[in-house]
């Protein structure tokens, strides 16, 4: 007996709304035992992980301050996985979003208006595009690959970072804390709910969700990136560029990934550090597939992973585990995710000659020559 | 030397007795959705050329398959020389004596003959005893080869070759070959059946399987005919006329088209190319040289060719997915157009449909009402101010739908592939028609597709023809270029020939052309040219 993969001829619609929520459970299921194993009690710890952060309010605004920054990434990363182009850079370029959009607020420490936040916001953006800009421009030059350029420029935006507050941007009267100036009020955002670190980001990423379906249901721009990504052949028959969507897609993701950015130092974080991310860009590229590359999918599965940071955190105080539990849950519900979506488009079949197997292989492309004839 | 050639052949004659020497019993193979095989039984015998014929879709390349131990059936019997025998992989095959040349070939292009061949025997044999085992097999059967050339720089013709001697060199008792002409010139087609019978007369089987029924009449003593996956009739194709053959494989009459007119009408020049000169894109590529065509409003230019020769970046520098160097080249009804997009040519009235139909003329994944879109643009209506207007290009997919009979489930939300090809091709030259195109650019517009449809596809170019539209077709198949063209040009190694009335151009004339023939006497009378 030898397990083999074998197409499915259909795979219902429902399935793929339903993978990712077998796949939760999964994750919920592996966690318990994972706990057990560590020696802790599996169902409190599951409750302290996912049900605790959600029965306050505070928790719950808690949840949206996470998820933010995770939905806009998420979304402006699904316009760019649906036309074939891998930005993996996301954090990178949350980072450059976060300097530009806090040099702005720095430079004008001591001048007050509302025209700053406004002009820190577009700041930010532009230095999320900039840096989305560089794998966009080899990619398109030299076909360099996206993949590589866009991840490691994530250290090169990291690093210059942790130089700015080192040196030109630190806080002169901050005793030599790598920290920069604590941002004044008009250059924070405007929280939603009183008491609660809920900002006016929320709000705007809620209203990218929905352009974001806009842009990729009914204008001729998603309908390229649509064709581009499904079909790259057939893409350029209609006379689509490739160029014009890599563009396009390292810009839209680029310039929302620099905008999470700002939003993270302009509102719980307030000021520039060392570290503006908890790894949001990564954990953005897991949200947008979670999603389905869809974007109400996207705001669901951000909202799934901010719970994860909050549970993450939750778990640390409460049973002293370390805080890469969140890394291990997130891990795993990517690899439960992935696993399950192999299940919708195979089946499992088991056969009986080991020679068999090796021939159905075999006969796999030849198969679907023949359909294609 | 090679004396396992010589046993075997000698064996081959000791078992050319009543028992055939392979039969099929009851094998029925169902994939999902389909079943391509249904209950096929068929008996070979030793020392004949055995036909399988069928349209694309019948079940022959399935069958085959489950002979070659590509497939295994889901019931039913296999039985080599009288014994039942399981055949669990292709070597399994190759080791009771049966050889299969694949219509497309699995050859690399960086290694020379023999080393494509030790690769396919996998035994250890030194190179200079295989290349000269290679070296006595091809001559022995009118199959010259040298075997230290590199894959790459041999034609498609001498490519089969290296398939066949490949097979050859293993001594098969049973040889499948698997549409072997549709890459062939009509001259190395006659050379392959002098081959064939060779073979066939050292008491070897071949099954020889085509849709091509001249060729099954001047080779096969007997031939199977399959329907949509069963056997439907079996008889000597010689006795038969190829009509009433095709009407065996198709199963009612079809319409043939009207032919070409002699003395057409034709309009004012609306596409034409000019010393079009296009560098290779890739190694295996084919750069065009000096490329000179027009075609008129009301008129159908033919180009034949054996593909490869440069027809997939003449349609591409057309349609403009490959831009060229000097605009002037390629002009769109007087106007220089080399350097424009495929949407800027569709703005100035071309329309073009690709050869590959699934992938390029369609996205599979998307429904026919989004697919509808993809040569449409601003012009159409179909967007305004960069909004897609869908309820309009879902109507139009109906429109196309029930104009052209396409054959589609779901209608307009039908995603491009589940049609079967012929629709799918009927969809799609049904698309680039309604827009009303100057000039229409068609790529092998029926291959792979039934009977019936090619008939409708065919009627509808010539009417579009008739309307005064400039039309190009490109294709392999030379029957289809005299039913359709008006003027018929061949292309050989990224070069184009004179185009000629093809009343007057017979099959002979193409088949030189198309072996590269361009400047003797013996091709268009000398008035072809090859600068």
């Amino acid at each position: 007996m030898r397990p083999s993969l074998e197409l499915r001829s259909h795979t219902p619609r429902s399935i793929l709304y339903l993978t990712p929520v077998i796949a939760a459970l999964l994750t919920a299921f592996s966690g318990g035992v994972l706990f057990a194993a560590l020696g802790y009690p599996p169902l409190e710890a599951l409750y302290a992980f996912f049900i605790q952060p959600l029965t306050s309010l505070n928790g719950l605004a808690e949840i949206g301050v996470k998820a933010t920054p995770l939905v806009l990434i998420g979304i402006g990363l699904s316009i760019g996985f649906r036309g074939n182009v891998w930005n993996i850079g996301a954090e990178g370029q949350l980072t450059l979003g976060a300097i530009c959009g806090g040099a702005v607020a720095l430079a004008f420490y001591d001048v007050e208006g509302v025209w700053l936040l406004p002009l820190m916001v577009i700041a930010g953006t532009l230095g999320g595009m900039a840096w989305g800009a560089i794998p966009a421009l080899l990619k398109t030059r030299f076909n360099a690959s996206e993949i590589l350029v866009s991840l490691m420029l994530t250290y090169v935006a990291t690093l210059f970072l942790s130089y700015l507050v080192h040196g030109p941007l630190m806080d002169p009267e901050g005793f030599n804390f790598p920290q920069s100036r604590l941002f004044h009020d008009s250059a924070l955002l405007p929280t939603l709910i009183p008491f609660t670190r809920l900002h006016l980001g929320a709000a705007i990423a809620l209203f990218i969700v929905v352009a974001g379906w806009f842009v990729m249901a009914r204008t001729l721009i998603g309908f390229q990136v649509k064709v581009i990504g499904l079909t790259p052949a057939a893409g350029g028959y209609a006379g689509f560029s490739q160029k014009k969507v890599v563009w396009m897609a390292f810009l839209t993701s680029g310039g929302l990934a620099g905008m999470a950015g700002l939003f993270e130092v302009a509102g719980p974080i307030g000021q520039l550090s060392p570290s503006v991310s908890p790894g949001y860009g990564f954990t953005a590229i897991i949200v947008a597939f979670l999603g389905r590359l869809h974007p109400v999918g996207i705001l669901l599965a951000g909202l799934l992973m901010a719970l994860s940071y909050l549970g993450g955190e939750v778990v640390q105080i409460e049973l002293g585990l370390p805080l890469a539990i969140t890394g291990v849950f997130q891990g795993m519900l990517l690899f439960f995710l992935l696993g399950a979506d192999l299940f919708t488009r195979y089946r499992l079949r088991w056969n009986r000659s080991p020679a068999a197997g090796t021939a159905a292989g075999a006969a796999r492309p030849a198969e679907a020559r023949e359909e294609a004839a | 030397m090679s004396p396992d050639i010589h046993s075997g052949s000698a064996s081959a004659n000791v078992s050319a007795g009543a028992v055939p020497r392979l039969a099929l019993r009851g094998i029925t193979k169902a994939f999902p959705g389909t079943v391509a095989n249904d209950d096929v039984s068929l008996a070979l015998r030793a020392g004949e050329i055995h036909a399988l014929l069928g349209e694309n879709g019948a079940g022959k390349s399935t069958l085959v398959k489950i002979v070659y131990g590509l497939l295994q059936a889901d019931s039913g019997d296999v039985l080599w020389e009288g014994r039942p025998v399981v055949i669990p992989s292709p070597a399994e095959a190759r080791k009771l004596g049966i050889g299969m040349v694949f219509q497309h070939f699995s050859l690399f292009d960086s290694l020379t003959v023999a080393e494509n061949v030790a690769l396919g025997i996998g035994d250890k044999t030194p190179m200079r005893v295989l290349e000269d085992r290679i070296r006595e097999v091809s001559e022995r059967y009118g199959l010259p080869l040298d075997p230290r050339r590199p894959v790459h720089a041999l034609s498609v013709g001498e490519r089969q070759r290296v398939e066949i001697v490949r097979c050859l060199l293993q001594d098969p008792k049973l040889l499948i070959m698997d549409e072997p002409t549709s890459v062939l010139t009509p001259q190395e087609a006659e050379q392959l059946f002098t081959t064939l019978r060779a073979l066939r007369d050292e008491g070897r089987t071949i099954l020889y399987i085509s849709h091509k029924l001249d060729e099954i009449r001047a080779l096969c003593g007997r031939a199977t005919i399959l329907r949509a996956g069963k056997v439907v009739d079996a008889c000597d194709p010689t006795e038969k006329t190829a009509r009433e053959l095709a009407q065996m494989m198709i199963g009612s009459d079809y319409a043939t088209p009207a032919g070409a007119a002699e003395d057409r009408k034709t309009g004012e020049a609306r596409l034409t190319v000019h010393n079009l000169n296009l560098a290779a894109s890739g190694p295996f590529g084919t750069t065009l040289v000096d490329v000179d065509l027009e075609v008129r409003g009301g008129e159908i230019l033919g180009i034949a060719g054996v593909a490869g020769n440069g027809q997939a970046e003449l349609l591409s520098a057309l349609s403009g997915e490959l831009l060229v160097q000097d605009a002037g080249s390629v002009r769109l009804e007087g106007v220089p157009a080399g350097h424009l997009g495929p949407r800027q040519r569709r703005a100035m009235g071309l329309g073009f449909v690709p050869e590959e139909r699934l992938g390029r003329g369609a996205v599979p994944d998307m429904s026919l009402a989004e697919n509808a879109l993809l040569s449409r643009g601003t012009g159409d209506d179909m967007v305004s101010r960069g909004m897609i207007r869908f309820s309009r290009a879902h109507g139009l997919a109906e429109k196309i739908i029930d104009a052209y009979n396409v054959v589609a489930g779901k209608g307009a939300h039908a995603t491009a592939k589940s049609l079967s090809g012929g629709n799918l091709q009927k969809f799609i030259i049904g698309r680039e028609i309604m827009r009303k195109p100057r000039i229409l650019i068609a790529a092998h517009p029926t291959w792979g597709v039934d009977a019936g449809a090619a008939a409708a596809i065919h009627q509808a170019l010539m009417d579009l023809r008739d309307e005064g539209t400039a039309v190009l077709i490109v294709s392999q198949d030379l029957d289809e270029l005299f039913v359709l063209s008006d003027r018929i040009a061949v292309m050989y190694h990224g070069r184009l020939s004179q185009s000629r009335p093809a009343h007057e151009a017979t099959v002979e004339q193409i088949g030189l052309l198309m072996g590269g023939v361009f400047d003797t006497s013996d091709a268009w009378e000398g008035d072809a040219h090859a600068s």
